[in-house]
C-alpha cells in the first residue's frame, strides 16, 4: 500500500492531487482562523479604551497611506527589555477597534505602540518636516509635504464604514464628525461636545498653526493617542488575564 | 518520456526513468542525515505543541502552564530585586550627596545615561547637544539654571507641562498677534536685539527699539538681554539661541512667540531614575 503511495501516484492522479493540496491548504487556513473564534476571550476587560477621534482616524489613515507600519511596530512584547525601554507591554484590548491593526513586524524605527506623549507636539511636527534636525543619524524620511490641508470630506462615511466593521461609533458620534474633527485641531473652538463624545482626547494646534486643519495635525493627533488609553496603575492582573 | 528504470554507471545510483535528448536524471535520495534531523523537527514540534501554549483554545494552551506574560513579572521582580538596595539609596538622597558619594555617583551616571538615551535624548540629542527648538544640556547656557536641584526640579515638573505648581508654565506673549507691537516696532525690537550681540543692521531702528524692549521685554528678559532663570527667560546677550538668532527668526519670535515643551516626569519616572538623570545631566559639561 505505502509502496504505491509515492510522488509518481500523486503526480499521476489529478483527483488526489487536487484533495491533498485542499487538505495542506485548509491546515495553514484554519491556523489563522481558528484564533478568530476565540476573541472574545482574548480581549482583556481592561476601561479606557474608545474609539479613534475623527481627526486620529484621518491621521491613521495617514499613517497607513505613508506605509509608517514598514519601519515602525506598535507592538511592545512581553519581555523585560522591552517594558524597560516602551512601558507595559501591549494588550489586544488597546488594539480592538483597530481596523486593520497596525502591530507590524519589522522594526527599522522604534516600536510606536506607547509614542503618545513621549515628546512634545512640537518636536511631532519638527521630526516629521525634518527628521535629521532633531536626531542627526535616523534614516527616516522627510514628512515635510504633510503640512497641507487635510482632506475630510467623507469624514461621516468613514465612521460609518468603521461602525459596519464592528466599531462602536454611535449616531451622535457620526452626525458631528466633521465638527469634532475641526475642534480636536483648534484649541480655542468649543469643545464641550466633543470631549463628552471622546474621554481623554486632546484639543490643540497639534501642528503649531490653529488657523487650519492639515494631515500634519491629524498625524500627530493620532501618534499622541497612541498607547495612552489604557491606564496601567488601575488595571489588576486579574484583567490582564486572556480566556 | 520515460526510459528504462536503470542504475548509473558512474555514480551507482539509479536514475529516475527520464531523459531529454540523451540526459538522464539520477533519482538520488536525501541524505540520511538531512531527512533525521527533519523527522527529529517534527517530533520537536509535536512536543513544543503539548508543553508550550500554541493551540488559542481554553485547555489546550499547554501542559506547562507556561505564558510569555506569566513569566514576565517573576522576570521583572527579579532584576528590581537585584538593584533596588541601590535605587532605594538614589531614591532617598538629594542629587547633592550623590554627587558627593563616589559609590551612588558612579551608579547614577550608568544608570543616567540609559535612562537619558531612552527618554530624553529624542529631543535633547544623544549627548545632550540639542536642537532648533530644544535646549542643549551640554553647554552653560541655562534657561532655568544648571545646579544639581534647579536640574531635577526642570526634569520633575517639565516645562509648560500643564502644571500650575510653578513659574514654568510661563510663555513669552506673541507681541504681534496680540497687537501689543506693530509691525514696525517688531522690526525695530529685533534691530535692537540683534544690537545687544553687535548685530543690528540698521542701527536708527535698533535705537528705536530700545524703548520699546525696555517697555516690553525686560521685565522677563532683563534692561541688557541678560535673562532670567526664575521664568525660564533666555539670555540674548550671548550668541546661543534656542529658536535661531538671525533677524527673521527674531522677529518671528516676538511676532508669535514661542512656547518650548517639556514633559514632567515626575510620576513617570522612579524618583531614583530622575535622580540619575540629575545627575547624568550635569555632567554632560554644563554643570554649575
Amino acid at each position: 500500500m505505502l509502496k504505491k503511495f509515492t510522488h509518481g501516484t500523486i503526480e499521476r492522479n489529478v483527483i488526489l492531487l487536487s484533495v491533498l493540496t485542499l487538505i495542506t491548504v485548509s491546515i495553514g487556513g484554519l491556523a489563522q482562523i481558528v484564533p478568530l473564534f476565540t476573541v472574545e476571550s482574548t480581549i482583556e476587560r481592561v476601561q479606557g479604551v474608545r474609539p479613534y477621534t475623527p481627526l486620529e482616524l484621518m491621521g491613521r489613515n495617514i499613517y497607513v497611506r505613508e506605509g509608517c507600519y514598514a519601519c515602525h511596530s506598535q507592538m511592545v512584547r512581553p519581555f523585560r527589555d522591552e517594558n524597560e525601554r516602551y512601558g507595559h507591554y501591549s494588550l489586544a484590548a488597546e488594539s480592538m477597534y483597530d481596523r486593520p491593526f497596525q502591530w507590524g513586524s519589522k522594526r527599522t524605527g522604534p516600536d510606536l505602540a506607547r509614542v503618545g506623549g513621549r515628546y512634545s507636539d512640537d518636536w511631532q511636527a519638527a521630526h516629521l518636516r525634518a527628521p535629521r534636525d532633531l536626531v542627526p543619524d535616523t534614516v527616516m524620511p522627510a514628512y515635510a509635504f504633510l503640512d497641507r490641508p487635510l482632506d475630510y470630506s467623507g469624514i461621516e462615511a468613514h465612521l460609518r464604514a468603521q461602525r459596519a466593521l464592528g466599531v462602536p461609533y454611535t449616531e451622535e458620534m457620526v452626525a458631528n464628525a466633521r465638527a469634532d474633527l475641526e475642534a480636536q485641531a483648534r484649541p480655542d473652538a468649543d469643545a464641550s461636545g466633543f470631549s463628552s463624545r471622546y474621554a481623554r482626547a486632546r484639543q490643540a494646534a497639534f501642528d503649531g498653526n490653529p488657523q487650519r486643519v492639515t494631515e500634519m495635525d491629524a498625524l500627530v493627533a493620532y501618534l499622541q493617542m497612541l498607547g495612552t488609553l489604557v491606564d496601567f496603575r488601575d488595571v489588576t492582573p486579574e484583567q490582564l488575564r486572556q480566556q | 518520456m520515460p526510459t528504462k528504470i536503470e542504475k548509473d554507471a558512474i555514480s551507482g545510483q539509479m536514475t529516475t526513468g527520464h531523459e531529454w535528448d540523451g540526459l538522464k536524471e539520477l533519482d538520488t535520495p536525501m541524505p540520511r542525515w538531512w531527512l533525521w534531523t527533519f523527522y527529529a523537527t517534527v517530533v520537536f514540534a509535536l512536543a513544543w505543541v503539548v508543553i508550550y501554549p500554541a493551540i488559542p483554545v481554553s485547555g489546550l494552551t499547554g501542559l506547562s502552564g507556561w505564558t510569555a506574560r506569566g513569566a514576565l513579572p517573576a522576570e521583572i521582580a527579579a532584576e528590581r530585586a537585584r538593584i533596588e538596595p541601590m535605587l532605594a539609596r538614589l531614591r532617598e538622597a538629594t542629587p547633592g550627596e550623590i554627587a558627593a558619594d563616589p559609590e551612588m555617583r558612579a551608579f547614577a551616571l550608568a544608570g543616567g545615561r540609559g535612562a537619558f538615551n531612552n527618554t530624553c535624548a529624542g529631543c535633547h540629542g544623544a549627548g545632550g547637544q540639542g536642537a532648533l527648538g530644544f535646549p542643549s544640556l551640554a553647554d552653560d547656557d541655562w534657561l532655568f539654571g544648571g545646579k544639581l536641584d534647579e536640574i531635577q526640579h526642570t526634569i520633575r515638573h517639565g516645562v509648560r507641562a500643564g502644571e500650575s505648581d510653578d513659574q514654568r508654565g510661563i510663555a513669552m506673549p506673541a507681541f504681534l498677534s496680540t497687537g501689543m507691537l506693530n509691525a514696525a516696532q517688531v522690526n525695530d525690537t529685533a534691530e535692537y536685539v540683534l544690537s545687544l550681540t553687535g548685530r543690528a543692521t540698521n542701527a536708527e531702528a535698533a535705537g528705536r527699539g530700545e524703548a520699546l524692549f525696555s517697555e516690553n521685554c525686560a521685565s522677563c528678559h532683563g534692561e541688557r538681554g541678560e535673562g532670567n532663570r526664575d521664568m525660564g527667560a533666555p539670555r540674548l546677550n550671548d550668541r546661543i539661541w534656542l529658536f535661531g538668532g538671525d533677524k527673521a527668526a527674531i522677529m518671528r519670535t516676538i511676532a508669535y512667540s514661542r512656547a518650548g515643551v517639556m514633559p514632567s516626569w515626575q510620576g513617570r519616572l522612579d524618583p531614583a531614575v530622575v535622580n540619575m538623570l540629575t545627575l547624568y545631566v550635569h555632567s554632560l559639561g554644563g554643570g554649575e
